[in-house]
Protein backbone atom coordinates (compact mmCIF):
# COMPACT_ATOMS: atom_id res chain seq x y z
CA UNK A 1 0.00 0.00 0.00
CA UNK A 2 1.38 3.36 -0.89
CA UNK A 3 1.82 5.80 1.93
CA UNK A 4 -0.50 8.71 2.56
CA UNK A 5 1.14 12.05 1.83
CA UNK A 6 0.86 14.50 4.68
CA UNK A 7 2.11 18.02 5.33
CA UNK A 8 2.54 19.98 8.54
CA UNK A 9 2.92 23.73 8.44
CA UNK A 10 3.24 26.46 11.06
CA UNK A 11 1.88 29.92 10.70
CA UNK A 12 1.85 32.36 13.61
CA UNK A 13 2.60 29.86 16.36
CA UNK A 14 5.16 28.94 18.98
CA UNK A 15 6.14 25.53 17.64
CA UNK A 16 4.34 23.73 20.46
CA UNK A 17 1.95 22.10 18.02
CA UNK A 18 4.83 20.57 16.07
CA UNK A 19 6.24 19.50 19.39
CA UNK A 20 2.98 17.75 20.27
CA UNK A 21 3.40 15.54 17.19
CA UNK A 22 6.93 14.67 18.26
CA UNK A 23 5.50 13.99 21.73
CA UNK A 24 3.56 11.06 20.31
CA UNK A 25 6.68 9.12 21.20
CA UNK A 26 6.60 5.57 19.91
CA UNK A 27 3.16 6.06 18.45
CA UNK A 28 4.71 8.21 15.74
CA UNK A 29 6.33 5.05 14.38
CA UNK A 30 2.90 3.59 13.57
CA UNK A 31 1.90 6.83 11.89
CA UNK A 32 5.21 6.87 10.05
CA UNK A 33 4.34 3.41 8.64
CA UNK A 34 1.24 4.80 7.02
CA UNK A 35 2.24 8.38 6.34
CA UNK A 36 4.87 10.04 4.21
CA UNK A 37 5.56 13.56 5.48
CA UNK A 38 6.25 15.52 2.32
CA UNK A 39 6.46 18.94 3.93
CA UNK A 40 7.20 19.78 7.57
CA UNK A 41 9.40 22.86 8.00
CA UNK A 42 9.91 22.29 11.72
CA UNK A 43 11.39 18.82 11.25
CA UNK A 44 12.69 18.75 7.67
CA UNK A 45 14.29 21.16 5.24
CA UNK A 46 11.71 21.48 2.49
CA UNK A 47 11.29 24.48 0.21
CA UNK A 48 8.09 26.31 -0.70
CA UNK A 49 8.93 25.46 -4.32
CA UNK A 50 8.61 21.74 -3.45
CA UNK A 51 4.97 22.33 -2.54
CA UNK A 52 4.40 24.64 -5.52
CA UNK A 53 5.64 21.83 -7.81
CA UNK A 54 3.08 19.32 -6.46
CA UNK A 55 -0.14 18.53 -8.28
CA UNK A 56 -3.36 19.97 -6.84
CA UNK A 57 -4.81 17.59 -4.25
CA UNK A 58 -1.63 15.52 -4.14
CA UNK A 59 -1.28 15.88 -0.38
CA UNK A 60 -3.95 13.84 1.42
CA UNK A 61 -3.93 15.81 4.63
CA UNK A 62 -2.31 19.06 5.77
CA UNK A 63 -2.15 19.88 9.45
CA UNK A 64 -1.80 23.64 9.72
CA UNK A 65 -1.07 25.22 13.08
CA UNK A 66 -0.83 28.87 14.04
CA UNK A 67 -2.95 31.90 13.27
CA UNK A 68 -2.64 34.08 10.17
CA UNK A 69 -1.06 37.49 10.63
CA UNK A 70 1.33 37.92 7.69
CA UNK A 71 0.99 37.72 3.92
CA UNK A 72 3.48 34.84 3.83
CA UNK A 73 1.33 32.76 6.17
CA UNK A 74 -1.74 33.50 4.12
CA UNK A 75 0.05 32.51 0.92
CA UNK A 76 1.21 29.20 2.39
CA UNK A 77 -2.23 28.43 3.84
CA UNK A 78 -3.80 29.00 0.44
CA UNK A 79 -1.11 27.01 -1.34
CA UNK A 80 -1.52 24.04 1.00
CA UNK A 81 -5.29 24.26 0.66
CA UNK A 82 -4.96 23.89 -3.11
CA UNK A 83 -2.52 21.01 -2.86
CA UNK A 84 -4.40 19.11 -0.13
CA UNK A 85 -7.53 16.99 -0.02
CA UNK A 86 -8.06 17.65 3.68
CA UNK A 87 -6.95 20.56 5.81
CA UNK A 88 -7.02 20.30 9.60
CA UNK A 89 -6.77 23.45 11.70
CA UNK A 90 -4.35 22.09 14.26
CA UNK A 91 -4.20 23.71 17.67
CA UNK A 92 -5.95 26.68 19.24
CA UNK A 93 -4.24 29.37 17.15
CA UNK A 94 -5.42 27.88 13.87
CA UNK A 95 -8.88 27.17 15.32
CA UNK A 96 -9.59 30.41 17.21
CA UNK A 97 -6.59 32.74 16.94
CA UNK A 98 -4.90 31.55 20.12
CA UNK A 99 -2.41 33.55 22.11
CA UNK A 100 -1.16 35.60 19.08
CA UNK A 101 -4.72 36.90 18.59
CA UNK A 102 -4.49 38.76 21.91
CA UNK A 103 -2.74 41.26 19.64
CA UNK A 104 -6.23 42.13 18.39
CA UNK A 105 -6.52 44.17 21.59
CA UNK A 106 -3.96 46.55 20.16
CA UNK A 107 -2.91 47.64 16.68
CA UNK A 108 -0.08 47.01 14.27
CA UNK A 109 1.32 50.41 15.13
CA UNK A 110 1.04 49.70 18.85
CA UNK A 111 2.93 46.44 18.43
CA UNK A 112 5.66 47.95 16.27
CA UNK A 113 6.12 50.94 18.56
CA UNK A 114 6.35 48.74 21.61
CA UNK A 115 8.60 46.08 20.11
CA UNK A 116 11.04 48.29 18.24
CA UNK A 117 10.96 51.62 20.04
CA UNK A 118 9.66 51.79 23.59
CA UNK A 119 10.58 48.65 25.52
CA UNK A 120 13.04 49.59 28.32
CA UNK A 121 15.72 47.36 26.81
CA UNK A 122 15.48 48.79 23.30
CA UNK A 123 18.16 51.16 22.06
CA UNK A 124 17.02 52.41 18.69
CA UNK A 125 17.80 56.15 18.43
CA UNK A 126 17.30 56.17 14.67
CA UNK A 127 13.84 54.64 15.09
CA UNK A 128 14.45 51.78 12.67
CA UNK A 129 11.42 49.54 12.20
CA UNK A 130 10.98 46.66 9.73
CA UNK A 131 9.70 47.72 6.34
CA UNK A 132 8.02 45.60 3.70
CA UNK A 133 10.19 47.08 0.99
CA UNK A 134 13.65 48.47 1.58
CA UNK A 135 16.96 48.97 -0.19
CA UNK A 136 20.32 48.16 1.33
CA UNK A 137 23.28 50.54 1.05
CA UNK A 138 24.61 48.26 -1.70
CA UNK A 139 21.41 48.77 -3.66
CA UNK A 140 19.76 45.41 -3.05
CA UNK A 141 15.98 45.33 -2.77
CA UNK A 142 14.74 43.63 0.36
CA UNK A 143 11.20 42.32 0.79
CA UNK A 144 9.46 41.19 3.96
CA UNK A 145 5.96 39.72 4.24
CA UNK A 146 3.35 42.31 5.16
CA UNK A 147 2.13 42.30 8.74
CA UNK A 148 -1.66 42.46 9.12
CA UNK A 149 -3.57 44.75 11.42
CA UNK A 150 -5.71 41.86 12.63
CA UNK A 151 -4.78 38.29 13.59
CA UNK A 152 -7.04 35.79 11.78
CA UNK A 153 -7.93 32.22 12.47
CA UNK A 154 -7.23 29.74 9.69
CA UNK A 155 -10.80 29.44 8.41
CA UNK A 156 -10.94 33.21 7.88
CA UNK A 157 -8.57 32.76 4.92
CA UNK A 158 -9.15 29.20 3.65
CA UNK A 159 -11.77 26.47 3.88
CA UNK A 160 -10.95 24.13 6.75
CA UNK A 161 -12.22 20.54 6.86
CA UNK A 162 -11.61 19.68 10.50
CA UNK A 163 -10.61 21.40 13.70
CA UNK A 164 -8.42 20.03 16.46
CA UNK A 165 -8.01 22.64 19.19
CA UNK A 166 -5.70 22.58 22.19
CA UNK A 167 -2.62 24.51 23.25
CA UNK A 168 -1.14 22.26 22.17
CA UNK A 169 -3.34 19.26 21.29
CA UNK A 170 -2.08 16.44 23.48
CA UNK A 171 -0.70 13.13 22.23
CA UNK A 172 -3.94 11.19 22.66
CA UNK A 173 -5.93 13.79 20.78
CA UNK A 174 -3.41 13.82 17.93
CA UNK A 175 -3.22 10.01 17.78
CA UNK A 176 -7.02 9.68 17.78
CA UNK A 177 -7.44 12.33 15.12
CA UNK A 178 -4.69 10.87 12.90
CA UNK A 179 -6.20 7.40 13.40
CA UNK A 180 -9.62 8.65 12.33
CA UNK A 181 -8.16 10.39 9.27
CA UNK A 182 -6.11 7.35 8.19
CA UNK A 183 -9.07 4.99 8.74
CA UNK A 184 -11.37 7.36 6.86
CA UNK A 185 -13.76 7.36 9.82
CA UNK A 186 -14.43 11.05 9.78
CA UNK A 187 -17.37 13.09 11.08
CA UNK A 188 -19.14 15.61 8.80
CA UNK A 189 -16.91 18.24 7.27
CA UNK A 190 -16.34 21.29 9.43
CA UNK A 191 -16.50 19.29 12.68
CA UNK A 192 -14.32 19.59 15.71
CA UNK A 193 -12.62 16.24 16.20
CA UNK A 194 -13.75 16.37 19.84
CA UNK A 195 -16.89 16.10 21.98
CA UNK A 196 -19.23 19.08 22.29
CA UNK A 197 -19.51 19.18 26.08
CA UNK A 198 -18.00 21.47 28.71
CA UNK A 199 -14.83 20.50 30.53
CA UNK A 200 -16.60 20.55 33.91
CA UNK A 201 -18.64 17.55 32.84
CA UNK A 202 -15.67 15.21 32.92
CA UNK A 203 -13.50 17.08 35.45
CA UNK A 204 -12.33 15.05 38.45
CA UNK A 205 -13.21 17.87 40.80
CA UNK A 206 -16.80 18.23 39.59
CA UNK A 207 -18.01 16.17 42.56
CA UNK A 208 -16.57 18.77 44.97
CA UNK A 209 -18.63 21.54 43.40
CA UNK A 210 -21.47 22.41 45.80
CA UNK A 211 -25.09 22.47 44.68
CA UNK A 212 -24.98 26.23 44.44
CA UNK A 213 -21.64 27.91 43.97
CA UNK A 214 -21.17 31.33 45.48
CA UNK A 215 -18.09 33.38 44.70
CA UNK A 216 -17.67 36.50 46.82
CA UNK A 217 -14.23 37.44 45.57
CA UNK A 218 -11.88 36.29 42.85
CA UNK A 219 -8.50 35.15 44.01
CA UNK A 220 -5.44 34.94 41.83
CA UNK A 221 -3.09 32.00 41.91
CA UNK A 222 -0.16 34.25 42.78
CA UNK A 223 -1.89 35.12 46.05
CA UNK A 224 -3.27 31.80 47.26
CA UNK A 225 -2.32 28.17 47.52
CA UNK A 226 -4.96 26.21 45.63
CA UNK A 227 -6.49 23.21 47.37
CA UNK A 228 -5.64 20.26 45.06
CA UNK A 229 -8.92 18.49 45.76
CA UNK A 230 -11.53 21.26 45.49
CA UNK A 231 -13.32 22.74 42.48
CA UNK A 232 -11.38 25.90 41.59
CA UNK A 233 -14.49 28.03 41.26
CA UNK A 234 -15.54 26.91 44.72
CA UNK A 235 -12.22 28.33 45.96
CA UNK A 236 -12.87 31.61 44.17
CA UNK A 237 -10.18 30.91 41.58
CA UNK A 238 -11.24 31.66 38.03
CA UNK A 239 -11.44 28.43 36.03
CA UNK A 240 -12.66 28.45 32.42
CA UNK A 241 -14.12 24.93 32.67
CA UNK A 242 -17.79 25.96 32.29
CA UNK A 243 -17.16 27.66 28.93
CA UNK A 244 -14.46 25.39 27.52
CA UNK A 245 -14.70 22.29 25.36
CA UNK A 246 -13.92 18.93 26.88
CA UNK A 247 -11.54 16.39 25.38
CA UNK A 248 -8.12 17.38 26.70
CA UNK A 249 -8.21 15.09 29.74
CA UNK A 250 -7.77 18.20 31.98
CA UNK A 251 -4.00 17.91 32.50
CA UNK A 252 -3.92 21.45 33.94
CA UNK A 253 -6.45 20.63 36.66
CA UNK A 254 -4.50 17.47 37.46
CA UNK A 255 -1.46 19.70 37.90
CA UNK A 256 -3.48 21.93 40.26
CA UNK A 257 -3.84 24.75 37.76
CA UNK A 258 -7.27 26.04 36.71
CA UNK A 259 -8.42 25.70 33.11
CA UNK A 260 -7.46 28.74 31.01
CA UNK A 261 -9.71 27.77 28.13
CA UNK A 262 -7.32 26.59 25.41
CA UNK A 263 -9.80 24.12 23.95
CA UNK A 264 -11.99 27.01 22.92
CA UNK A 265 -15.70 27.69 23.22
CA UNK A 266 -18.25 24.94 23.67
CA UNK A 267 -21.65 25.06 22.03
CA UNK A 268 -21.16 28.61 20.83
CA UNK A 269 -18.65 30.82 19.12
CA UNK A 270 -18.11 33.25 21.92
CA UNK A 271 -16.21 31.76 24.82
CA UNK A 272 -15.95 35.02 26.76
CA UNK A 273 -19.65 35.83 26.64
CA UNK A 274 -20.43 32.29 27.72
CA UNK A 275 -18.07 32.49 30.66
CA UNK A 276 -19.59 35.81 31.76
CA UNK A 277 -22.96 34.20 31.65
CA UNK A 278 -21.76 31.39 33.90
CA UNK A 279 -20.04 33.76 36.31
CA UNK A 280 -23.07 36.05 36.62
CA UNK A 281 -25.01 33.10 37.97
CA UNK A 282 -22.46 31.93 40.53
CA UNK A 283 -21.13 35.23 41.87
CA UNK A 284 -22.36 36.82 45.06
CA UNK A 285 -23.12 40.49 45.34
CA UNK A 286 -26.27 42.49 44.81
CA UNK A 287 -25.11 46.07 45.04
CA UNK A 288 -22.90 48.01 42.65
CA UNK A 289 -20.18 48.29 45.32
CA UNK A 290 -20.09 44.58 46.14
CA UNK A 291 -20.00 43.67 42.47
CA UNK A 292 -17.30 46.23 41.60
CA UNK A 293 -15.15 44.97 44.47
CA UNK A 294 -15.48 41.35 43.36
CA UNK A 295 -14.77 42.22 39.72
CA UNK A 296 -11.58 44.02 40.67
CA UNK A 297 -10.20 40.52 41.20
CA UNK A 298 -10.27 40.05 37.41
CA UNK A 299 -7.81 42.69 36.20
CA UNK A 300 -7.81 41.69 32.53
CA UNK A 301 -11.25 40.31 31.63
CA UNK A 302 -10.88 40.32 27.82
CA UNK A 303 -7.46 38.66 28.00
CA UNK A 304 -8.76 36.14 30.50
CA UNK A 305 -12.04 35.15 28.87
CA UNK A 306 -10.81 35.30 25.27
CA UNK A 307 -7.26 34.16 25.97
CA UNK A 308 -7.32 31.66 23.12
CA UNK A 309 -10.43 32.61 21.18
CA UNK A 310 -10.11 36.28 20.31
CA UNK A 311 -10.27 35.66 16.55
CA UNK A 312 -13.45 33.61 16.83
CA UNK A 313 -15.26 36.26 18.84
CA UNK A 314 -17.11 38.93 16.89
CA UNK A 315 -15.79 41.65 19.16
CA UNK A 316 -12.19 40.49 19.11
CA UNK A 317 -11.84 40.14 15.37
CA UNK A 318 -13.98 42.82 13.89
CA UNK A 319 -11.25 44.83 12.20
CA UNK A 320 -11.40 43.23 8.80
CA UNK A 321 -10.05 46.26 6.93
CA UNK A 322 -7.21 44.36 5.35
CA UNK A 323 -8.99 41.05 5.26
CA UNK A 324 -7.51 39.15 2.34
CA UNK B 1 -26.56 63.26 3.88
CA UNK B 2 -29.49 62.27 6.07
CA UNK B 3 -28.85 62.14 9.79
CA UNK B 4 -27.62 58.78 11.03
CA UNK B 5 -30.42 56.67 12.50
CA UNK B 6 -29.02 54.10 14.93
CA UNK B 7 -30.43 50.60 15.37
CA UNK B 8 -30.90 49.86 19.04
CA UNK B 9 -31.97 46.48 20.35
CA UNK B 10 -33.60 46.53 23.77
CA UNK B 11 -34.12 43.32 25.70
CA UNK B 12 -37.03 43.92 28.07
CA UNK B 13 -38.27 41.63 30.80
CA UNK B 14 -41.80 40.38 30.59
CA UNK B 15 -42.85 41.44 34.09
CA UNK B 16 -41.60 45.00 34.47
CA UNK B 17 -39.88 46.66 31.54
CA UNK B 18 -42.17 45.35 28.82
CA UNK B 19 -44.97 46.62 31.00
CA UNK B 20 -43.09 49.92 31.15
CA UNK B 21 -43.07 50.10 27.36
CA UNK B 22 -46.74 49.21 27.33
CA UNK B 23 -47.57 51.89 29.81
CA UNK B 24 -45.60 54.43 27.74
CA UNK B 25 -47.84 53.42 24.84
CA UNK B 26 -50.97 53.65 26.98
CA UNK B 27 -50.05 57.17 28.07
CA UNK B 28 -49.18 58.13 24.48
CA UNK B 29 -45.59 58.85 25.46
CA UNK B 30 -43.73 58.41 22.17
CA UNK B 31 -40.34 56.75 22.26
CA UNK B 32 -37.87 56.60 19.34
CA UNK B 33 -38.61 54.16 16.52
CA UNK B 34 -34.90 53.24 16.62
CA UNK B 35 -35.59 51.01 19.62
CA UNK B 36 -36.36 47.39 18.70
CA UNK B 37 -37.88 45.55 21.64
CA UNK B 38 -37.16 41.90 22.33
CA UNK B 39 -39.36 40.59 25.11
CA UNK B 40 -37.72 37.98 27.35
CA UNK B 41 -39.01 36.43 30.55
CA UNK B 42 -36.30 37.97 32.74
CA UNK B 43 -33.27 40.21 32.40
CA UNK B 44 -31.39 37.29 34.01
CA UNK B 45 -32.19 35.31 30.86
CA UNK B 46 -30.28 37.73 28.65
CA UNK B 47 -26.99 36.08 27.93
CA UNK B 48 -24.01 38.26 27.00
CA UNK B 49 -24.01 36.13 23.83
CA UNK B 50 -27.37 37.67 22.89
CA UNK B 51 -25.84 41.12 23.19
CA UNK B 52 -22.88 40.09 21.05
CA UNK B 53 -25.32 38.59 18.53
CA UNK B 54 -27.26 41.87 18.39
CA UNK B 55 -24.07 43.83 17.69
CA UNK B 56 -23.01 41.27 15.10
CA UNK B 57 -26.35 41.53 13.31
CA UNK B 58 -26.06 45.28 13.00
CA UNK B 59 -27.16 46.90 16.24
CA UNK B 60 -25.35 50.15 17.04
CA UNK B 61 -26.46 50.00 20.66
CA UNK B 62 -28.00 47.45 22.99
CA UNK B 63 -30.12 47.92 26.10
CA UNK B 64 -31.11 45.40 28.72
CA UNK B 65 -34.01 46.40 30.93
CA UNK B 66 -35.35 44.60 33.96
CA UNK B 67 -37.24 45.02 37.21
CA UNK B 68 -35.81 47.24 39.92
CA UNK B 69 -33.50 45.37 42.35
CA UNK B 70 -35.65 43.59 44.89
CA UNK B 71 -38.62 43.43 42.52
CA UNK B 72 -37.52 40.58 40.26
CA UNK B 73 -40.38 38.20 39.48
CA UNK B 74 -37.85 35.38 39.84
CA UNK B 75 -36.28 36.87 42.97
CA UNK B 76 -32.72 37.50 41.74
CA UNK B 77 -32.60 37.39 37.92
CA UNK B 78 -31.86 41.09 37.72
CA UNK B 79 -28.95 40.71 40.14
CA UNK B 80 -27.47 38.11 37.81
CA UNK B 81 -27.92 40.52 34.93
CA UNK B 82 -26.24 43.27 36.92
CA UNK B 83 -23.18 41.10 37.64
CA UNK B 84 -22.93 39.81 34.08
CA UNK B 85 -23.18 43.17 32.42
CA UNK B 86 -20.97 45.08 34.83
CA UNK B 87 -18.27 42.56 33.94
CA UNK B 88 -19.20 42.77 30.27
CA UNK B 89 -18.80 46.56 30.35
CA UNK B 90 -15.28 46.20 31.69
CA UNK B 91 -14.40 44.19 28.60
CA UNK B 92 -15.87 46.82 26.29
CA UNK B 93 -13.10 49.18 27.27
CA UNK B 94 -10.47 46.63 26.29
CA UNK B 95 -12.18 45.64 23.07
CA UNK B 96 -12.50 49.23 21.93
CA UNK B 97 -16.28 49.47 22.17
CA UNK B 98 -17.70 52.68 23.61
CA UNK B 99 -19.41 51.90 26.90
CA UNK B 100 -22.30 54.16 25.92
CA UNK B 101 -23.36 51.63 23.30
CA UNK B 102 -24.62 49.37 26.03
CA UNK B 103 -26.98 50.18 28.84
CA UNK B 104 -28.58 48.27 31.67
CA UNK B 105 -31.69 49.99 33.11
CA UNK B 106 -34.34 49.15 35.67
CA UNK B 107 -37.82 50.12 34.47
CA UNK B 108 -40.95 49.11 36.39
CA UNK B 109 -44.27 48.33 34.72
CA UNK B 110 -45.74 51.65 35.76
CA UNK B 111 -42.76 53.74 34.65
CA UNK B 112 -43.89 54.69 31.17
CA UNK B 113 -42.23 58.07 31.50
CA UNK B 114 -38.93 56.54 32.58
CA UNK B 115 -39.10 54.12 29.65
CA UNK B 116 -39.53 57.06 27.31
CA UNK B 117 -36.69 58.98 28.96
CA UNK B 118 -34.08 56.20 28.97
CA UNK B 119 -34.80 55.05 25.41
CA UNK B 120 -34.71 58.63 24.12
CA UNK B 121 -31.44 59.36 25.93
CA UNK B 122 -29.89 56.13 24.67
CA UNK B 123 -30.92 56.90 21.09
CA UNK B 124 -29.39 60.36 21.28
CA UNK B 125 -26.14 59.03 22.75
CA UNK B 126 -25.76 56.35 20.11
CA UNK B 127 -26.75 58.74 17.35
CA UNK B 128 -23.92 61.01 18.47
CA UNK B 129 -21.47 58.07 18.49
CA UNK B 130 -22.36 57.05 14.93
CA UNK B 131 -22.45 53.53 13.47
CA UNK B 132 -20.78 50.74 15.42
CA UNK B 133 -17.12 50.41 14.57
CA UNK B 134 -15.08 48.12 16.76
CA UNK B 135 -11.60 49.49 16.69
CA UNK B 136 -10.22 46.57 18.66
CA UNK B 137 -7.87 49.12 20.09
CA UNK B 138 -7.18 49.60 23.76
CA UNK B 139 -7.98 53.26 24.36
CA UNK B 140 -6.08 53.40 27.61
CA UNK B 141 -3.67 51.19 29.48
CA UNK B 142 -5.46 48.43 31.32
CA UNK B 143 -4.64 48.49 34.99
CA UNK B 144 -2.44 45.68 36.17
CA UNK B 145 -3.15 44.77 39.76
Amino acid sequence: MSKVKAAIYWCSSCGGCDESIVDLGERILAIREAVDFVFWPCAMDPKYSDVEAMADGEIVVSLINGSIRTSEQEYMAKLLRRKSQLVVAFGSCACFGGIPALANLTSKKGIFDRSYLTTPTTVNPEGIVPLEHSKTAEGYSMELPSFYETVYKLDDVIEVDYFLPGCSPNGDMVANAMGAILAGKLPPKGSMLLPDIALCQSCDRNSTKPESLTITEFKRLIHVQADPTQCFLNQGILCMGPATRDGCGFPCVKGNMPCTGCMGPVGSKDQGARMLSALGGIMEGETEEQIAKALDGIPDPAGTFYRYSMSSSFMGSHRKENKP
Amino acid sequence: MAEFEPNIVAFVCNWCSYGGADSAGGQKLAYPANIRLVRVMCSGRVDPEHVVAAFREGADGVMVMGCHPGNCHYRNGNHKALRRFRLFERMFLQLGIDKDRFQLEWVAAGEGKKFQDVTTAMTERVRALGPLVISGFVPEEVSHV
